[in-house]
């Protein structure tokens, strides 16, 4: 990298070296066919370590690329690394789903890959266009893998779903996206910043609408959550699992920049829609999961529910407000796949289960997996000293400190009646007549599961690098 | 310039006619063509704005993807197209009320309409008689948009990718003919003699046949 001309590409390395070698892994599968498979996903693990060791290595500060159309500063660093590990947690959680289930295909851990690439394209994008292609690049990749499963009927209409409703809100993101370039002249962000602070038309504001209604269809904030339940319970369950944990990581990263970045002189105006979709989302995830008996759309309901506990701290539109967001993202990404590699152990010899009252009595049939699952739930449901706590006392802190009393004060109880659900599961794991036992558990679910638990537990022991590493992430926005 | 004109209302006058014939001609693959036809005029009128290279992304991608594909669709499917139409006559007079409506409503608006005092129309840069349009998107498209094109690019791959995953499938017993063995077979690979006994016929130890 000595060479000036290459010099400026630097901050794109890591991007670079994770699309070039997804195409080197195509070309590997290609030629050698679906014997490669099992090769094919070590290598994309090994390549996404290297990409997030790369994040690591980069000089500090803030760099920009392509005419500033591409940063990176301390923020994209956190969230790269956090969609990396959402990622890299996929593919572990898929090896052993993927090869019971005869659903190999060397192309899953590719498309992962790319998809991957995309995240990262969004979380550096500083001006519109290069968010519509990183998102687009991102969400293309997930239809594919939504229906991946084929021959099964609900995975298909799953990445149908999917696809079009992500086209119809890709249209409402674009056509946002043009009347704010329309009524600013630019796309660049602090182009649009600089625009929107010399007064305020209607048509930015209209603009500005239609680009948080493509948001939050990608966090699957309400009011644009309806296809979540259908694609998470369609989806093969480690689908499911990927897109519970990296893609939200990217819609709140680009959420939060194009807020915080693009329209720092308007916040009144879009604190409203951010209170509104953030009470709705609370609300609407504490009460329509009570009656799920199928752990996929449960678990889609959270997800939900969540989205909206993180906005809380975007609501406020401060320092700390992000820095509770990007706290609240990197424990909830902790929690999912943990959570989601105690569903996919949910096996007998006659295939895969997806029932909640499956789970009964799983505290004498395999007690370990039981304690994990249910610290998992307990930290979901936000009780301390679990993670899932310190999570929501972040967002709700600085939400006070902004002055937004109601919303702390509905967040509060919204999150008093998720955590009738999340306890139900574990009434029925640790009181319920013991169900049939599961198979064992294989090693990389295994060692998912223990991460995750022992985060959510030891959390409140070490949280200062986190949370510094979360502080200087926000602060680098402002 | 009135060689312009009169390429002007050609091409518009053929443009509108061939629309009309998309949907009224009776077999869908006159429809298509007529569509191609419409295309192409609609590619004349922007050359004749100056607009070149418009005209040639609507040549390649209309005519030489979209409406070839939908000449395929129309060729491979078994729609009956003449049931699909049966309610035509039905919903005319409504179709023709809306139309209408939508008419006014775009000669009112254009009518209406006067570009404001101070409001200077953004000029093309550079200049359009220093450039042609083609020429001035070369100029960006590789240097100042590369990282664009790139993504764009990536975009296309994934959609290659998830076209293949989603449709391709790999039979066994799928018959397929292979050039290089049959050029390679011989006498003795493919013909057996046989002693056959009268009375009794052959007593078949291949039942596939000897032609494998």
């Amino acid at each position: 990298m000595n060479n000036p001309q290459l010099t400026v590409l630097l901050p794109a390395l890591p991007e670079i070296v994770l699309a070039c070698g997804a195409m080197l892994l195509l070309m590997l599968g290609v030629f050698r066919g679906e014997r490669s498979t099992g090769m094919v996903n070590v290598l994309a693990l090994v390549l996404l370590i290297a990409v997030g060791a790369l994040i690591c290595r980069l000089p500090p500060g803030k760099l920009s690329a392509f005419g500033g159309s591409f940063v990176v500063d301390d923020f994209a660093r956190f969230l790269k690394l956090l969609t990396l590990i959402g990622s890299v947690g996929a593919i572990l959680l898929s090896l052993d789903y993927m090869r019971t289930q005869k659903q190999q295909k060397f192309e899953y851990a590719i498309l992962i890959a790319l998809s991957t690439t995309g995240m990262m394209l969004l979380i550096s994008a500083a001006d519109l266009i290069a968010l519509y292609l990183g998102l687009e690049l991102m969400s293309l990749a997930l239809y594919v893998v939504a229906a991946s499963n084929r021959d099964n009927i609900r995975s298909t209409e799953a990445g149908l779903k999917y696809f079009v409703l992500g086209a119809l809100s890709s249209g409402m993101l674009l056509y946002g996206a043009s009347l704010i370039y329309g009524f600013t002249g630019t796309v660049s962000f602090a182009g649009i910043a600089k625009a929107a602070g010399q007064g305020t038309g209607l048509g930015l504001i209209f603009g500005l609408v239609f680009l948080f209604a493509g948001f939050c269809f990608k966090i699957s904030a309400v009011p644009f959550h309806m296809w979540t339940p259908d694609v998470y319970e369609g989806a093969p369950t480690p689908v499911t699992a990927f897109f519970a944990a990296a893609p939200k990581v990217a819609g709140i990263a680009i959420f939060v920049r194009a807020t915080i970045v693009a329209f720092p002189g308007i916040v009144h105006q879009w604190q409203q829609i951010v209170v509104f979709v953030a009470i709705a989302s609370m609300v609407l995830g504490a009460f329509a999961a009570i009656g799920q008996r199928n752990i996929k759309r449960l678990m889609a309901y959270s997800s939900i529910g969540h989205m909206g506990f993180a906005l809380v701290g975007l609501a406020g539109g401060t320092t700390e407000g992000v820095q509770g967001v990007l706290i609240y993202m990197a424990i909830y990404v902790a929690m999912t796949l943990g959570a989601f590699a105690a569903i996919l152990a949910m096996r007998r010899s006659e295939g895969m289960f997806e029932e909640v009252d499956e789970l009964a009595g799983l505290s004498r049939s395999n007690p370990a997996l039981a304690f994990f699952f249910a610290m998992l739930l307990f930290s979901l449901a936000g009780i301390p000293p679990l993670a899932g706590f310190f999570a929501k006392y972040y967002v709700f802190l600085a939400a006070i400190k902004a002055g937004l009393f109601t919303l702390a004060v509905v967040g509060v109880l919204a999150s008093v009646v998720g955590a009738y659900y999340y306890l139900l599961i574990i009434k029925i794991m640790y009181f319920d007549e013991p169900a049939k036992g599961f198979e064992r558990m294989p090693m990389s679910l295994k060692f998912v599961l223990a991460a995750a638990g022992l985060i959510n537990m030891l959390f409140f022991v070490y949280p200062g690098p986190l949370l510094d590493a979360a502080a200087s992430a926000a602060k680098s926005l402002f | 310039m009135i060689v312009a004109a009169i390429f002007f209302y050609l091409f518009a006058g053929v443009c509108v006619a061939s629309a009309f014939m998309v949907i009224a001609a009776k077999n869908p693959v006159h429809s298509v063509l007529f569509l191609i036809l419409a295309f192409v005029n609609a590619a004349g009128l922007f050359v004749l704005l100056g607009a070149e290279f418009l005209a040639m992304i609507l040549i390649v991608v209309y005519v030489g993807a979209v409406a070839v594909l939908f000449l395929f669709v129309v060729m491979m499917l078994d729609v009956d197209f003449a049931e699909l139409r049966q309610g035509f006559l039905q919903y005319l007079p409504v179709g023709a009320v809306v139309g209408m409506i939508f008419l006014a409503e775009l000669l009112l608006v254009v009518g209406g309409w006067t570009i404001g005092a101070n409001v200077s129309i953004a000029a093309p840069i550079p200049a359009m008689d220093k450039v042609s349009n083609t020429e001035a998107l070369g100029l960006v498209l590789y240097t100042k948009y590369v990282f664009f094109f790139q993504t764009a690019g990536l975009i296309l791959l994934v959609a290659m990718i998830g076209a293949i995953v989603l449709t391709l499938q790999h039979r066994v017993r799928v018959r397929r003919q292979d050039i290089g063995e049959q050029v390679a077979r011989t006498p003795a690979t493919s013909v057996e003699l046989r002693h056959v006994r009268s009375g009794q016929g052959l007593q078949d130890s291949n039942p596939q046949g000897g032609a494998s």
